[in-house]
């Protein structure tokens, strides 16, 4: 397959929200538990007390970095994981109960929600957003009912960037819950905010919150939940008595190593890789918008600072990205989860855009290796690439 | 039919060198199918020769807003057709189009009937116009 691509000097990552490579680092730091520190934490002996430390000190690092208590983290698979964990888990014990979500969710979050309305389980909303993306307030309060369980919003959209008012949803079902005997405990996916945002549990306001590895330099298939003491969760994966009863199997040490590893690293350089990679992001959209029948997606200014969607009228998003590919410059259009359907992006349509723009879409997010000079590179390829679609379609 | 999970070498060959693009002016046959809500748009121009009293397919052209595969497609039934008797050309299906391409992943098989559609469309354009 590579034979047929152009001959590159350079390759430029610029799709890191779908995920991030396994930093040096991180990979030092997992390397021991393969081999050298193999045993099972389950076990008493040294070979699994070994194993059984070095998942607990990534539990303290996990827990700084949210500001939560060690008791209050699961290890997961992944981010799919931890929502299914959360959303199954808590309703399970409920009598019809209620959830409220919004309508640009992950899949992770739709689907399961959708299967708990399958089911019979539970009855869902999904919020609609507004012209940039966001949830609005005064919608969530008129949806709750009585019979209100779980508020679940992501932090940061991963099609386009946009930061959900989490703090003040977390404020607005404090002020709820203290009038209310049915507790709203609120979830939210914090996946693509881990990097760049504040994710204090207390700050924000949350009960339970959802993350994955892979999207901060981590291994793919490692996640956390974290849940607040006292949430009532019924564990959905059945089998031993890892991760307080709450998650059995055995569990992924050398990945848990690599998370903690990984997530420690974030806390260390947030500040100064949020301003880095906004700078890039600038850049970027700069460059960009100079393309005519270009717009950006959502408001930058509410919007993180790693992800950058553009619309480009009359060119299609894969044929824009396979092209770019060719030219060594990895994106995505829309959600790559979403990409295997027909339909446009389900955040594009929600926030308003036709059909025929959201099939236009292009999904720039950047990472913390990236470089001006990789940020000139797309600009300089990008417009030929445009134009060479537009040239071939029909002037209608 | 051959499903492939991602592109063939030959659906992006297609892709990255399409053959034929392009407009014909004054063409014998044209036709538009698809539209941008679905997210592809084909507009396929053909020019009808004559051999002797056997009428064939002198030339075809496309211009096409869509994916990688609606550009494959259209590219592949320009050169299918080029140069073949229009009673051969018009038994193409999009079954033949996907296999001429090494086959196409499931959730794009609609862009070959979409080539084919605008092939038929193109040729009943083109008998309507010389009915007259």
């Amino acid at each position: 397959m590579r034979k047929i691509y152009s001959d590159r000097n350079k390759l430029v990552y610029l799709d890191h929200a779908a995920t991030t490579p396994v930093s040096a680092e991180v990979l030092k730091a997992m390397s021991p538990y393969f081999g050298k520190y193999f045993g099972n934490p389950s076990e008493p002996h040294q070979w699994g007390q070994q194993a059984k430390t070095a998942i607990e000190q990534a539990r303290e690092k996990v827990a700084h970095f949210l500001g939560a208590k060690t008791s209050e983290i699961l290890f997961t698979s992944g981010a799919t994981e931890a929502i299914n964990l959360a959303h199954k888990g808590l309703i399970e014990n409920q009598k019809l109960p209620h959830i409220i979500t919004s309508s640009i969710e992950h899949k992770a979050v739709l689907e399961t929600c959708k299967h708990l309305e399958k089911l019979g389980w539970a009855k869902v909303n999904y919020l609609p957003v507004d012209k940039d993306g966001l949830v609005k307030i005064d919608d969530l309060e008129k949806t709750i009912r009585p019979e209100t369980i779980l508020v679940s919003i992501m932090y940061v959209n991963n099609e386009m960037g946009a930061i959900q008012p989490i703090v003040q949803i977390g404020q607005l079902l404090k002020k709820i819950n203290a009038k209310r005997k049915q507790k709203i405990y609120f979830h939210t996916d914090a996946t693509q905010a881990i990097q760049y945002l504040d994710c204090r549990v207390t700050e924000l306001g949350v009960d339970l919150l959802s993350l994955s590895g892979h999207k901060f330099y981590a291994p793919k298939g490692v996640g956390v939940l974290y849940f607040k003491k006292g949430t009532p969760l019924v564990r959905q994966q059945d089998g031993g008595e890892q991760e307080s009863r709450l998650r059995a199997g055995t569990e992924n040490v050398p990945y848990i190593v690599g998370l903690g590893k990984a997530i420690e690293l974030v806390q260390k350089n947030k500040v100064s890789s949020a301003k880095y990679v906004e700078k890039l992001r600038d850049k970027l959209m700069a460059g960009v918008l100079q393309i005519p029948g270009v717009k950006l997606v959502g408001d930058f200014k509410k919007n993180a600072p790693h992800i950058a969607t553009f619309l480009v009228k009359g060119a299609e998003g894969e044929a824009m990205m396979l092209l770019l590919s060719d030219k060594g410059v990895a994106a995505s259009s829309g959600s790559a989860c979403t990409s295997g359907l027909l339909e446009p992006s389900h955040v594009l349509l929600a926030m308003g855009y036709q059909p025929e723009e959201a099939h236009g879409s292009l999904r720039f997010s950047l990472g913390k290796d990236n470089t001006e000079e990789e940020i000139d590179e797309v600009i300089k390829v990008l417009p030929t690439i445009v134009q060479k679609l537009r040239r071939m379609a029909p002037k209608l | 039919m051959k499903i492939s999970q991602f592109y063939s070498k030959k659906v992006l060959q297609h892709f990255y060198h399409p053959k034929n693009v392009g407009e014909i002016k004054n063409p014998d046959g044209v036709a538009t199918v698809g539209n941008p809500v679905c997210g592809d748009v084909l507009q396929l121009f053909i020019k009808i020769g004559k051999k002797g009293n056997k009428e064939f397919i002198k030339e075809a052209k496309f211009l096409t807003l869509g994916c990688a595969a609606a550009l494959a497609t259209s590219s592949m039934i320009t050169t299918m057709v080029k140069g073949k008797p229009l009673s051969e050309a018009e038994k193409i299906t999009n079954q033949a189009i996907a296999e001429a391409l090494g086959g196409l992943p499931k959730n794009k098989l609609h862009c070959s009937v979409l080539a084919a559609e605008a092939l038929e469309k193109a040729i009943a354009n083109y008998r309507q116009k010389t009915k007259k």
